[in-house]
């Protein structure tokens, strides 16, 4: 078997790698449910319902959509720069936790609001994207200072993270009020994020996480900054050598990835937990590279991608109740999308000879 | 080629006599083979036969189809259609294991050694079938020192190849055919990493080895080369055998015109022009560099090149090169010594250099030249993004790098479907002339020019010389590093010689021969190029 | 002090070293393996949490406790299949490839349990590894016969590296696959060959979790130890035995901070104590990549015939 670069890979070819991974994902989960002796079409059936079928599904839905947006672009910038970021799961909680923590700081000793909400807003949420940049920031300065492979370091992080969250859940942040299970001082209620519709959770960190990815968008389309970023990505030598700073490159890259996964956190917990606990993210930082990869590092793409992924997890939650599938079929089928997406746009690329 | 000092009349007179062997065993035969790559026909209908104890050259410009001819013959791609008979029996294709185990040894010209690993690791690799329980190396090592001293390939079998030189790593190469049982041997463009006095050492044993029997397969495009060791030429021109003699009944003019297919315009030097006032436009003092990149270091080089002059740096690859070439554009940190640009120190980062104007031809132009994803347009503004015109605020002014581009490639003759295509779809021509296009933009009064024409076809060859002369002529401070010893005669108004990290003194074109240089390139910098020898080899 | 001192004379505590090593050797092979032939492979956590699984069950269903070392390797080696299928075969970034067999493989871990075991209060148990007390070596005997084999692959695999035939074209495939290719040795079935194996050693690390240290499978019992895998592999400059040290050393740490958090622990945060592994961890990698000769073609997927 050989590979031979393809001249001009064509747009039909790709939508119909797209259908294609698509489709494979859905059969190779479909074996999956019929070991669980479930119908493969009340199964899908029922996670479809549960993601777009109705008003509330689809909140819900957008809910789940809205870290995944935020951690999918962390990813999407950073494999731009081709900073392997894997610590975004770490970075959205010293996020998370960043927000509680400001908002205690600026409250006063009869617990309110010391300052008014359209500065302590703002602050809150500096804070916890200030927080995530702080955490990607201390192997991205390893990498460029002592060349330290940022992969392990980033994933070893995260453990390490969650650790001193969890530490600050036993200490100085400890909701006083909650019995045995570790859960932080709640956020004050005037610092929690407007619900878009009545009844619903989705809140107004989804309109922030789609106006970062239009800006991220335009940044790295059409802004010198951006140019840097793909050209570094691509080949950091010969960006060296056009004069562009790589390790400067590097790291306002990386400040501005680890921003947007502690935002994921800020929206969590000012959206919809208004406290940290130790399980608020199913992994939603790894998802985020997922969601990247599916979007083909493009932020605008990574806003449907993790639509696509959110609605996943929220569709199987709901089939799992229905038709008793374990709900762990969501990250099979966003992990078997990933491999699918990968192979199939590698068929764009290449064309596969067979002798 | 003539170096003006020099014929290579001594190199031809040594060719060795094949009427002595016999030639009636026909080694290998190469039948009608034909290969594309999408719409580019790399071999059409090329049909070769070579005999026992014969020196074929395979002779042709670079992108001509020898590699990929080669290459399918060792079975690292298969023919669409033709076949391959060695000593009589067809040769499986696509195979290079059945290709060893028929006698076939082939000399990479990128080698294809495990850097991290020893000589005789090297050597035995693949030697023994994959499922034995142990290595043979006493026996290994006793028949590597029995071969080295066989064909006079002397290297050590315990140096790790990462520490060896070029040349040394070209005898591990030969040896580890050798070592094979290779009765056919391809040598690909082998001479091109080599001193003048290590290519008659080569030739001394590729001598010896056809005098035991062997035949060998020589690539190359020089054409002195070619007349003083092979029996027998042909001649590839665009995928396409174009021509085919013994050796003896060609010339040089009859190959060039063969392999080029029309008369080349040859580049006409202005002489230098002694009398005119010099002021030095770059002038290295003391420099000293090592970096990890490079196996060696540079120490106390010192040179001077005037505005409106070509300094050459010629020598071996290897030899620091390199590493002076990254320095001067500003990549690395200086250890000791300066670098004055128009008398004022350069700083350090390649930004500083861009600012200062000089102008930078990297030696890799595919992986540092260029960031082969991005597109044309966007290359083309890289170095320069910051200039008013490519950008206001950080927003890019895509429009005004479209037409400047467009501009670039009309005046410097780059031929592409689109300015938006990435740009490692270019033929390393045409992303040679926009580098070169790029870099030249705003009269730089410096420009150090590393390796501008390596793997380029005869026509960008002479496009990139006209354009080195043009910016000689508009008062460019000019250094050229080459291991082209023709490209260092053609335009060099001083040459001087790099060797292990150290440089000689730059001297006057004229004064150099190509003895001297070939034993400055080997190390022997005291051995002054007297004028006396000079004229004695006119 | 002195409770230090006393730590090192207890007998115990190295037995603990030597239990807590024991799944970081098997994993550190695995991933020298892979490396040393050119391929990172970032699916060791996942592929560690279904070797547990798949031996576990294994042992569940009735089967011999060896029986579900080999399933847990043969799961590894599937998964190890796939990588290469992606990476060695296909020219995919290895990064997101193993990242993705990891998610995959840990999905589908915890898929197939909650479907067999949907509602369970504590897990099911199994009759895991006993100790080799028969063994006259004193803190060896307290080991099961895992760690022994852990042991011995040490030696074997570097044999097999630095003084076979294989060995050879598989410390050169991970430098320079052209010298392999042009050698007449096919680089892609070597590099699989590697990948298989090398995933099937981390599957056995997996195992040994469920199958020796504890004796049920649990959601999130892997927790970061494959990550380790990859730094302990830099640490050891991908040497065999100077893998066997890391994985000791690290085990050491360990196996202290659990002391010292049972002991007079009080003082701090427990949480410090838990940190303190990936901390070692980062510490170990800051200090090899100085003088870090990774395999030159790491992470550079080869296609025959490009350059």
């Amino acid at each position: 078997m050989r590979l031979e670069v393809r001249a001009n890979p064509s747009a039909m070819a790709t939508l119909l790698a797209g259908v294609g991974a698509v489709v494979f994902t859905l059969l190779v989960c479909a074996l999956l449910i019929l070991w669980a002796n479930a119908n493969v079409f009340a199964a899908y059936g029922a996670i479809f319902q549960g993601a777009l079928g109705s008003q509330f599904a689809i909140t819900e839905t957008l809910t789940r959509a809205t870290p995944l947006m935020l951690t999918g672009l962390a990813a999407a910038v950073a494999f731009r720069a081709r900073l392997y970021n894997i610590g975004a799961e770490g970075q959205l909680y010293f996020g998370a936790m960043a927000a509680v923590a400001a908002s205690v700081a600026m409250s006063n000793e009869a617990g309110e609001l010391a300052l008014p909400t359209f500065i302590a807003m703002p602050l809150m949420i500096a804070a916890g994207a200030v927080a995530g940049a702080a955490l990607l920031l201390i192997p991205t300065l390893l990498k460029t200072r002592f060349k330290v492979d940022e992969v392990v370091t980033t994933l070893l992080l995260n453990f390490i993270a969650l650790l001193f969250v969890s530490m600050l859940l036993d200490g100085p942040m400890k909701d006083p009020t909650a019995m045995g299970w570790p859960q932080s001082r709640a956020l004050l209620p005037e610092l929690e994020f407007a619900k878009l519709v009545e009844r619903g959770r989705v809140h107004v960190g989804l309109l922030i996480a789609i106006a970062l990815a239009i800006v991220l968008w335009i940044v790295i389309g059409f802004t010198r900054f951006g140019l840097s970023i793909r050209a570094v990505g691509a080949n950091a030598k010969a960006a060296e050598f056009a004069g562009i700073s790589v390790n400067a490159t590097l790291i306002k890259v990386a400040l501005l990835s680890g921003a947007l996964a502690g935002l994921a956190g800020v929206g969590e917990v000012a959206g919809r937990t208004s406290y940290v606990t130790l399980d608020m993210s199913p992994g939603y930082g790894f998802s985020g590279i997922v969601i990247a990869m599916l979007a083909a590092l493009n932020p605008l793409g990574v806003v449907f991608a993790s639509v696509f992924v959110g609605g996943a997890i929220v569709g199987a939650d709901a089939m799992s109740r229905a038709v008793n599938v374990p709900t762990y079929i969501a990250d099979v089928i966003v992990a078997t999308a990933l491999i699918a997406v990968l192979v199939a746009s590698l068929l764009t690329k290449y064309r596969v000879r067979w002798k | 080629m003539n170096y003006g000092r020099t014929s290579s009349s001594d190199l031809q007179s040594k060719s060795s006599n094949p009427s002595e062997i016999n030639l009636a065993v026909t080694a290998l035969s190469l039948q009608h083979i034909s290969k594309r790559f999408g719409s580019l026909i790399a071999n059409d209908d090329i049909s070769l036969t070579l005999g026992r104890g014969e020196v074929l050259a395979l002779l042709g410009e670079n992108g001509a189809g020898k590699s990929t001819l080669m290459n399918i013959l060792f079975g690292h791609y298969v023919a669409d259609s033709g076949s391959i008979s060695v000593f009589g029996e067809t040769l499986v294709p696509g195979k290079p294991q059945l290709a060893l185990a028929r006698g076939i040894g082939m000399v990479h010209q990128h080698f294809t050694l495990a850097d991290n690993l020893s000589v005789l690791d090297n050597v035995m690799l693949g030697a023994q079938s994959l499922l034995s329980l142990r290595s043979q190396r006493t026996a290994a090592r006793e028949q590597l020192n029995d071969l080295s001293q066989r064909f006079g390939l002397t290297v050590s079998p315990d140096a790790v190849v990462r520490n060896l030189s070029v040349g040394e790593k070209q005898r591990v190469e030969i040896l580890k055919a050798l070592y094979r049982g290779a009765k056919i041997l391809i040598l690909d463009e082998p001479t091109s990493v080599l001193t003048p006095q290590e290519v008659e050492q080569l030739f001394g044993t590729l001598r010896h080895m056809v005098a035991e029997g062997l035949s060998v397969i020589f690539i190359s495009h020089k054409l002195d080369e070619v007349l003083a060791i092979s029996t027998q030429i042909a001649v590839l021109r665009q995928g396409r055998l174009v021509h085919e003699c013994a050796a003896r009944e060609a010339t040089k003019e009859s190959l060039a015109l063969a392999m080029v297919g029309r008369d080349v315009k040859r580049v006409q030097r202005a002489e230098t022009d002694h009398t005119a006032p010099k002021s030095v436009a770059l002038s290295v003092r003391s420099l000293a560099l090592a970096h990890e990149s490079s196996r060696v270091a540079l120490s106390n080089v010192t040179f001077d090149v005037a505005a409106g002059e070509i300094v050459a740096i010629a020598g071996v690859s290897g030899n620091g090169q390199r590493l002076l070439a990254d320095g001067l554009s500003g990549l690395h940190r200086v250890a000791t010594g300066q670098i004055l640009l128009n008398g004022r120190a350069q700083t350090m980062g390649a930004r500083a250099a861009i600012d200062a104007g000089v102008a930078r031809i990297p030696e890799d132009r595919q992986h540092v030249g260029a960031v082969g994803d991005l597109s044309v347009w966007e290359n083309a503004m890289l170095p320069r993004t910051h200039e008013a015109r490519f950008s206001k605020l950080s927003w890019l002014n895509r429009g005004g790098a479209r037409r400047y581009t467009d501009a670039l490639v009309k005046q410097f003759d780059v031929r592409l479907s689109s300015i938006e295509q990435p740009i490692r779809m270019l033929s390393g021509g045409n992303m040679q002339k926009l580098i070169l296009g790029r870099e030249l933009d705003g009269a730089p009064s410096v420009v150090i020019a590393a390796q501008p024409t390596w793997g380029l076809d005869v026509g960008a060859v002479s496009f990139v010389h006209e354009q080195l002369l043009n910016a000689r002529a508009r008062g460019a401070a000019i250094v050229l590093i080459s291991e082209d010893l023709d490209e260092v005669f053609a335009l060099a108004d001083r040459i001087a010689v790099m060797c292990n990290g150290r440089l000689t003194t730059a001297r006057d074109a004229t004064e150099w021969s190509l003895q001297s240089l070939g034993l400055a390139m080997a190390g022997h910098s005291d051995s002054q190029p007297s004028k006396l020898e000079a004229q004695h080899a006119t | 002090m002195t409770d230090f001192i006393a730590m090192l004379a207890d007998a115990d505590f190295w037995v603990a070293v030597l239990r807590i090593a024991t799944p970081l050797i098997f994993g550190t092979l695995g991933v020298l393996l892979c490396e040393r032939a050119g391929v990172l492979n970032l699916g060791i956590e996942g592929i560690m949490v279904f070797g547990a699984f798949a031996g576990w069950l294994t042992v569940y269903a009735g089967a011999g406790l060896w029986v579900g070392v080999l399933a847990a390797a043969l799961a590894g080696a599937a998964f190890g299949a796939l990588h290469s299928l992606l990476v060695v075969r296909l020219p995919l970034s290895q990064h997101v490839a193993g990242l993705g067999i990891t998610l995959l493989a840990t999905s589908l871990a915890y898929y197939a349990y909650r479907l067999g075991f949907p509602k369970v209060d504590s897990p099911p148990k199994i009759e895991a590894f006993q100790a080799m007390n028969w063994l006259p070596v004193p803190i060896l005997a307290e080991q099961t016969p895992l760690t022994l084999l852990a042991l011995v692959l040490v030696p074997l695999i570097a044999y097999v590296l630095y003084r076979t035939p294989i060995g050879l074209a598989l410390r050169a495939v991970g430098e320079n696959p052209h010298a392999v290719e042009s050698q007449g040795i096919d680089v892609i079935r070597l590099r699989t060959g590697a990948v298989i194996a090398g995933s099937a050693l981390m599957g056995v690390a997996g195992a040994f979790l469920t199958l020796a240290a504890f004796n049920s499978f649990f959601f999130n019992m892997v927790n970061g130890r494959g990550w380790i895998c990859v730094a302990l592999v830099v640490f050891a400059s991908w040497r065999p035995g100077k893998a066997l040290l890391g994985a000791l050393l690290f085990a050491f740490f360990d196996a202290a901070q659990l002391r010292l958090q049972q002991s007079g622990g009080g003082a701090l945060p427990y949480q410090l104590y838990l940190m303190l592994p990936y901390l070692l961890s980062i510490v170990a990698l800051v200090i090899a990549a100085r003088k870090a000769a990774y395999p030159q073609a790491l992470m550079q997927p080869y296609v025959k015939g490009a350059r």
